[in-house]
């Protein structure tokens, strides 16, 4: 009952969901405001009927309803309650019913913001927002039906990808998956503006802070990937440059680029076809992702699933493509016609060149991503890209991209006098080649970790410069210091906000260049009460211990730091689980974070009786900046999102 | 700019989609086994009824070693009747369906092999060791064994009665093994 209740719904949906696209591009070509108003009925139908489809599927795995495959698939009896939630998202079928319903959201959201404010745009936009929502019902229904049938009906399900029960499962699909889907919006304004010929700045100062929620959600689903690989798979790192990390990673790439030039077209009026180019290149990015995930047309540790959806995506890929760079073309005329560069020191020049830089490290992913796909076209080979790659041609780019964080917010427009690049930059820069002195003397011989510090060093110097100088300006008409320092954060949000951003990316940045230069580890074999030191901490191997947990069995070593500061005496299990339904045993890391070090320990092979274990332990460095650079993000992007308060002052 | 140029942009996509598309030819899947032309591994279990099945045994035949799980939905359920009806055909005429059912519960891979009613033998693999051998990458996997014990073709994800039915005799058109 429920799985043909549920395919119902989603049937009703897409009907609805094409209906409303048509009927609003009719309405807004028509200029017909009842067939608007009834294309927003529609959506907030599909909405509802999306909603319900969500509902009826949890309800299947809360109920353990074998007869649903997706759910015999991803859950199995033992799968412990929360999980049976998550599991929704848990592989192909139910992650795109997590989008569409992200996507209907927003489309809810779209609606009530924009349905007075935007009127020429607004019903183009509405319809484009209506057909994606469209396509990913087409493939809900047809090509990857989530409700689909099992018989004969198993007496226990299979249950899901045990690296997938964590709590990473809950927030990073999620927050992934709200950048995808927020990226949406921008595209359709942007399509609309090109449908109506309406191509000036009014579409870019629309959808400015959905770029910059879009941006958040997906910066913030990379950081939780990463935390979760850092967490779970016990490699001991969180960035691997696989296909699917490339995926998500491009559309970021190129979502920054775009926050940066749209300020450049809000100002002096140029970049119109750049900016329109980058929108659809980062949706277009957005759906290559899925493509990749879910196509298994390149092999990857998160391809999960092969099938006629691959072939879905790619013709939408390839619609959404051609028709986006066809209606550039079509009004190229009116995009090109913008103002000129006065100075190559300037604040334009600077914002372009980290937009080519952004979009060079976008197409190195890129091309790096494909390439096997085209070595086994042109040349027949099976081969893969490696980080190696990645790190070589990308590093370079970042620093660059780095120095130009501390030029940018800074730097005069137009035209740069050397007074302004004096008052502004001869303290950051000395500071930075103090702090390369000072870093090198430390004993640092990395001469990458030396550039990439001094030049973090340098740029929080160019924000501390900045903060003081306005500070000052505010105290000297009397206010005092916090309350001057905190109004000047809320008066002028969308600057500092963009600032407390930069500095997440600063610490981010240290914590990255930390752990890739000062990490060590050690492979070792213990028996009972043997010791072992890396990194200025000792391990001692203390027994081994079975035990039999819901959906699985489970083998924990006991280990404890016996030297190494305030982390002595803390106790380390970590764990080797035995899934039925997995080949090889799924390791349970465990750590002990710290702002400097982590000691992290991966249970290798044991002997039977608990005698003798192996374990990978690792000393890694700095990697929690990482995590404290998320939370830190979080605080700018909310900054810089809060309405605009200067012109009321 | 020129008129015509600027349609150079859309045209531009056109050989990146080419390439995506081609994609779909290939199964990222299909890793080349280095084992194909080599002697199989001997190994020998015990099967769900209590009889032993050891491969050296089948010095002769022609054997289809699968490997399968009762959770392997859908390729598992689908090969499972394909492998039955091709024991039939093919059993008095030199062919071996053999299945290994690794990383399963025991009961649920009796329940499997009645559900289909395999009448082939059919086996538990306790530990994996037969499937470490075998590099097992994931199930459904294939093994086509020569008449000479050689593994000649591996095949990865649900058979179909076509591929099973050309293999097996193409491997028993060739001349049999002295005794």
């Amino acid at each position: 009952m429920i799985p043909e209740a549920g395919t119902g719904a989603l049937l009703v949906a897409l009907v609805l969901a094409l209906y409303g696209a048509t009927a609003a591009a009719i309405g807004g070509r028509r200029g017909r405001p009842a067939l608007i108003e009834s294309a927003q009925h529609a959506a907030l139908g599909v909405f509802a009927l999306i909603t319900a489809g969500v509902l009826l599927l949890v309800y299947a795995f809360l109920t353990f309803d074998f007869s649903v495959r997706y759910v015999a698939n991803n859950t199995n009896l033992g799968t412990p309650f929360y999980y049976r939630i998550t599991s929704l998202w848990g592989a192909l079928e139910g992650s795109i019913v997590l989008w569409a319903w992200m996507l209907s959201i927003y489309t809810l959201i779209v609606i009530l913001r924009h349905r007075t404010s935007a009127r020429e745009l607004y019903p183009w936009a509405l319809s484009v927002m209506l057909s994606v929502m469209a396509f990913f019902l087409l493939v809900m229904t047809v090509a990857a039906p989530v409700f689909a049938r099992l018989t004969p009906v198993p007496g226990d399900g299979r249950g899901l990808n045990p690296l997938l029960e964590d709590s990473g499962m809950i927030t990073h699909p999620v927050a992934l998956y709200l950048g995808f889907t927020g990226f949406t919006v921008p595209f359709a304004f942007a399509v609309a503006a090109l449908i109506t010929g309406r191509v000036g700045d009014f579409w870019i100062t629309t959808t400015r802070r959905w770029t910059i929620v879009a941006w958040y959600f997906l910066s913030l689903g990379l950081l939780i990937g990463g935390w979760w690989s850092y967490h779970v798979l016990g490699w001991g790192g969180y960035w691997a440059w696989d296909p699917v990390e490339n995926a998500a990673f491009m559309p970021w790439l190129t979502g920054t680029a775009l926050l940066h030039s749209v300020m450049i077209q809000e100002r002096r009026r140029m970049l119109r076809l750049w900016n329109i180019a980058l929108v659809m290149l980062t949706f277009g990015l957005t759906l290559f992702g899925t493509f990749l995930t879910r196509s298994g047309v390149i092999a990857s540790v998160h391809a999960f699933s092969q099938g006629s959806i691959g072939i879905f995506f790619l013709s939408f890929l390839a619609l959404v493509v051609l028709a986006g760079l066809g209606l550039i073309a079509l009004r190229w005329d009116a995009l090109a016609a913008q103002g000129e560069l006065d100075s190559v020191v300037s604040r334009e020049s600077a914002f372009l060149l980290n937009n080519v830089l952004l979009v060079a490290a976008t197409f190195t992913v890129f091309f790096g991503t494909v390439f096997p796909l085209l070595a086994e076209a042109v040349r027949d080979t099976k081969v893969s890209v490696g980080a190696p790659f990645f790190n070589q041609v990308n590093v370079p780019l970042f620093l660059a991209l780095i120095f130009l964080m501390g030029v940018g917010p800074l730097i005069a427009w137009r035209r740069a006098s050397l007074e302004n690049l004096r008052r502004n930059f001869l303290m950051p820069v000395l500071v930075g080649i103090v702090a390369a002195a000072v870093i090198r003397l430390l004993g640092v011989s990395s001469i990458l970790a030396v550039v990439s510090l001094a030049l973090t060093v340098f740029v929080a110097a160019t924000i501390g410069v900045d903060l003081t100088r306005a500070t000052r300006a505010r105290l000297k008409m009397g206010e005092p210091a916090l309350p001057a320092l905190g109004g000047l954060l809320l008066r002028h949000n969308r600057r500092y906000g963009g600032f407390i951003v930069h500095f997440a990316i600063l610490v981010v940045c240290v914590g990255v260049t930390g752990s890739q230069a000062w990490s060590v580890h050690t492979e070792t074999t213990l028996k009972r009460g043997e010791e072992t030191a890396l990194g200025g901490y000792t391990i001692r191997f203390d027994g081994l211990r079975e035990s039999q947990e819901s959906n699985h069995g489970k083998v924990t070593g006991t280990f404890t730091v016996v030297n190494g500061g305030r982390a002595a005496g803390t106790v380390l299990e970590p764990a080797k689980k035995f899934y039925p339904q997995e080949q090889s045993p799924i390791a349970y890391v465990d750590y002990r974070l710290g702002l400097l070090d982590d000691i992290y320990l991966v249970l290798g092979d044991f002997a039977r009786d608990g005698t003798s274990a192996t374990v990978k332990f690792q000393v890694n460095r700095m990697v929690s900046w990482i995590w404290i650079g998320g939370l830190v993000l979080t605080l700018g992007t909310v900054l810089a999102i809060l309405p605009e308060r200067r012109r009321t002052s | 700019m020129k008129r015509a140029w600027r349609w150079l942009l859309p045209l531009a996509a056109v050989p990146v989609l080419a390439l995506l598309a081609y994609g779909f030819r290939l199964n990222p899947r299909e890793i080349p086994s280095p084992l194909v032309g080599r002697p199989a591994a001997p190994f020998a279990l015990t099967s769900f009824d209590g009889a032993k099945l050891d491969l050296a045994s089948l010095h002769g035949r022609v054997v289809v070693l699968n490997f399968w799980a009762s959770w392997c939905y859908p390729a598992c359920y689908e090969e499972a009747p394909v492998l039955e009806r091709g024991w039939r055909a093919y059993r008095d005429r030199g062919v071996t369906v053999l299945g290994v059912d690794i990383q399963d519960k025991d009961e649920a891979g009796r329940k499997f092999v009645q559900d289909f009613s395999l009448s082939f033998p059919n086996a538990p693999d306790p530990g994996g060791k037969v499937s470490v051998d075998y590099g097992i990458y994931g199930v459904p996997e294939t093994f086509f064994i020569d008449r000479q014990g050689a593994i000649r073709v591996k095949h990865v994800s649900a058979l179909t009665d076509q591929i099973f039915k050309d293999t097996v005799e193409r491997l028993l058109a060739e001349p049999a093994p002295p005794r």
